[in-house]
């Protein structure tokens, strides 16, 4: 084999495997990113039911409702407007009412969220960065205080 | 008086560092001895100083002086000696600290270092090493600041994030650092041998080892990470293709990348150009994780805080070293004087392949993780990008890597013989799709491409084995000829095949979790719940105290055809302190399996659960640990040091052989 025929195939081979990959990375962004709202966001937006979202926002005081086997209820709320979201599965250990909360899963067709995972924070000093845009939108955000120890 | 001699060795060791990045740069150009002879003493210096620093906000810590901040924030003097050890790297400014102690240990390693490198290049590494403190030193100095005090000192500090304070903290991060910060003496030497024009096999001797520390560790750290992430967040996963595990996992697939290619340029004088861009690379990708983990660009436990200045000034460190980097590529690459082609079907081409599947496979963990974050900087729109994308993407080209390994073991240096490596493996593909069938049978089958992943698994483990045995096995032969000849082989060639098989180990038990089984239910005392081959049920359940926190247990029992095997006990914690509570799941091992038992919430139902079989959970982290094994088995190959006695007479061909596969190896 020449040495040109050996560069061209090495070249060639590297172009294949980008251009594979290059087509699995657009393949995969048609159909596996998930987008974020906050619940104004979703009304406004007029978003098609079956589509997989992530929405954030907080945890309407007195929505939670648990039911039967693991079965939860509840709204996220950013003082606009709400959206009912049902869940089952165990909750995050810092869910609260009244503390920031995204949600993954499919919107319904009577516009309730079906979700499949359910995220707080990891640590109650710091509410989840997409959250808190989503707030400031709507101008309910109240800053880095929300709970827990003040920082000095 | 402790904390201000921490904080001024911090400024000496600045000092020092300056002295170690100009001085013996200076002396390689004037080829002067003495200048670049000041070089180590720096390193040494500057590490002495970090240390002493380290050493006196550990004291802080220990003692509880609620008279510095970072104490008070992250502290509490109820907290075990353990977690108030390990919190000084649980916040932002501990653990820049904890980065410029590892930044300077390997500059004082290459030091002392003997015989590792020839003199200007090793001048120019540590002046570029010394380069990279100068840069953490002002940044911690300047923003900061872990030994700033308070006026007003509170009598209790704050305590530390409960998820962190676990044995977990006292081992993933400095593994982790390790491995990140290992790659910035590599970036070290890719800049000297730029600086200095030459590289050739010497330079490639001279850093593979630092590769390999760096590669073992790394491998470690994140094995560990993801082990913690499993138990203490109690979802169950291992890996959740977070943006911040990504950012440890992109160095650890360029730095997989560079270990093969090095191995190209020791071997083979070829691929110069490309290895030195991938030590450029490795680096920058270790830097960029630093900048997305710890500016605030993320929302992670990792992100301790949010301070825009920071993020800001770690930026700008970021922008420098990978921009001068490349800059020095771009400007002296083409110098470089390039090495010959070689034979496509050879250990060097399948090497070349493995590199480019790599690299490709970073290039889209890359893209996954830095698209959502260009996104929104674009159009505003968030997106969130998960493990579908990385199904789709990165696990067909891993898939791709996988089955070419056993290969790339089996072909020879310069020109390999395909269909003699084929006939070679044929005896090892026969058994991995026995041994795979067999498995799926008793499974009474599974998802199809688990069913590949296990084959794969399989393949490259028995590949990693059969590399040992086909080259100590003859026919006819003793089992103790056998043992003294793979004794005999060369570390290096121990290295490629166990880092191979612990590579094969973990893709099985990655594989296998396709087979495991999760329950969601509410359960009372006495009410057994089956999952999978098991039964679990709630027994008991109590409350108690514990140092500075209170734990509500649920103790389960295991139970299998009736009888009870194990005891387990779930817990949720409430940290009054920071009025926060965790789950703590139950893990019970059986075998090389898990029962995994998270807590919900007590309703009116019954204590909600989520149970888990996981079957063969243990090896993904069995196969990482094995993998960085081989990695130091690798490192402890003599050959490897230049200049180094050779031990007896030369064994010709066999030793040539065997370094070689070390490198294919360390996945």
């Amino acid at each position: 084999m020449t040495r040109k025929k050996r560069r061209l195939l090495l070249i060639g081979s590297a172009v294949a495997v980008l251009g594979v990959a290059l087509g699995l990375v657009l393949f995969a962004m048609r159909d596996t990113i998930v987008f974020f709202y906050g619940p104004t966001e979703l009304a406004q937006k007029n978003i098609q039911p079956g589509a997989r979202l992530r929405i954030g926002g907080l945890v309407k005081e007195g929505s939670v409702e648990r039911l039967a086997s693991q079965q939860v209820r509840f709204a996220i709320t950013d003082s606009t407007s709400d959206v009912r979201v049902s869940y089952a599965g165990l909750l995050p250990d810092l869910f609260r009412e009244g503390q920031g909360v995204v949600a993954e899963g499919v919107l319904q067709p009577d516009r309730t969220f079906l979700a499949d995972k359910v995220l707080a924070k990891h640590d109650e000093r710091y509410m989840p960065r997409e959250v808190a845009d989503a707030l400031k939108k709507q101008g309910v955000w109240q800053g880095e205080e929300t709970a827990g120890a003040a920082r000095p | 008086m402790i904390v201000e001699i921490g904080h001024y060795a911090l400024v000496l060791a600045l000092a020092l560092s300056v002295i170690q990045t100009v001085l013996p740069f200076w002396g390689a150009r004037a080829r002067d001895a003495s200048l670049m002879g000041i070089g180590p003493v720096a390193a040494v210096g500057v590490f002495i100083c970090v240390a002493i620093a380290f050493g006196a906000l550990t004291w802080a810590y220990v003692t509880s002086d609620f008279t510095v901040r970072n104490v008070v924030e992250n502290s509490h003097s109820l907290k075990p000696l353990l977690f108030r050890i390990t919190g000084l790297w649980g916040n932002h400014e501990g653990s820049m600290l904890l980065w410029v102690l590892v930044v300077a240990l390997f500059g004082a390693l290459l030091a002392v270092a003997r015989n590792m490198a020839p003199g200007v290049l090793r001048a120019d590494a540590l002046a570029v090493q010394g380069l990279i403190s100068v840069a953490f030193l002002t940044f911690i100095i300047s923003v900061s600041n872990p030994f700033a005090r308070l006026v007003a000192p509170p009598a209790e500090g704050q305590d530390l994030n409960p998820i962190l304070q676990d044995i977990g903290l006292a081992i993933h991060p400095p593994l982790l650092y390790i491995g990140y910060v290992g790659f910035s003496l590599v970036f070290a030497f890719a800049a000297a041998a730029l600086i200095g024009g030459r590289i050739d096999a010497i330079w490639a001797r001279a850093v593979r080892p630092w590769c390999l520390i760096a590669w073992a560790f790394l491998t470690l750290g994140i094995a560990m990470g993801s082990y913690w992430a499993y138990y203490e967040l109690g979802w169950g996963g291992f890996w959740f293709w977070d943006p911040v595990e990504n950012a440890s996992f992109m160095p650890w697939l360029s730095g997989t990348a560079l270990l093969h290619s090095i191995l190209v340029m020791e071997k083979r004088d070829a691929l110069k150009v490309w290895t030195i861009l991938l030590a450029i690379l490795t680096f920058s990708l270790s830097l960029l994780g630093a900048f997305l983990v710890r500016s605030g660009v993320l929302t992670s436990v990792h992100a301790f805080a949010t301070d825009p200045g920071r993020g800001l000034f770690i930026l700008a460190i970021l922008v420098f070293f990978i921009g001068g980097g490349f800059a020095l590529f771009a400007w002296r690459a083409p110098l470089l004087k390039t090495g010959g082609l070689f034979a496509p079907v050879s250990r060097e081409g399948a090497l070349v392949v493995n590199n480019l599947l790599l690299a490709t496979a970073c290039a889209t963990v890359f893209i996954g993780t830095l698209y959502p974050l260009a996104l929104e900087g674009l159009t505003g729109d968030k997106i969130s990008v998960g493990p579908p994308f990385y199904d789709a993407t990165f696990v067909p080209l891993a898939m791709a890597l996988l089955l070419l390994i056993p290969f790339g073991q089996a072909l020879a240096w310069k020109r390999g013989d395909l269909a003699g490596a084929v006939s070679r493996l044929l005896f090892v593909m026969g058994l991995s799709i026995v041994a795979c069938l067999a498995i799926v049978f008793m499974q009474h089958g599974g998802p199809v491409l688990a069913v590949i992943g296990l084959w794969l698994g399989i393949f490259v483990f028995v590949g990693g084995v059969n590399e040992i045995l086909s080259r100590s096995w003859k026919r006819g032969a003793s089992l103790s000829v056998v043992l003294r000849r793979a004794a005999g082989l060369p570390r290096s060639a121990w290295g490629a095949a166990v880092a191979h098989a612990g590579v094969g180990v973990c893709v099985i038990g990655l594989a296998a979790q396709a087979w495991s089984i999760e329950t969601l239910a509410s359960v009372r005392p006495g009410q057994p719940l089956a999952v999978g081959p098991y039964e679990v049920v709630l027994t008991d359940s109590f409350s108690r105290q514990v140092a500075n926190y209170r734990e509500d247990v649920a103790r389960f029992h295991v139970l299998q055809g009736g009888a009870i095997i194990r005891t387990v006990d779930a817990s949720k914690r409430f940290f009054p302190a920071r009025n926060t509570s965790t789950t703590e799941a139950g893990i019970s091992t059986i075998g090389l399996g898990q029962v995994y038992v998270a807590l919900g919430d007590a309703g009116e139902h019954g204590l909600g659960v989520r149970l888990y079989w996981k079957p063969w959970v243990l090896l993904i982290w069995i196969g990482a640990v094995i993998a960085a094994i081989g990695g130091a088995l690798s490192f402890s190959d003599r050959r490897l040091r230049v200049g180094a006695p050779t031990r007896g007479r030369r064994k010709q061909p066999a030793a040539k052989d065997a370094t070689a596969m070390a490198t294919v190896a360390a996945q």
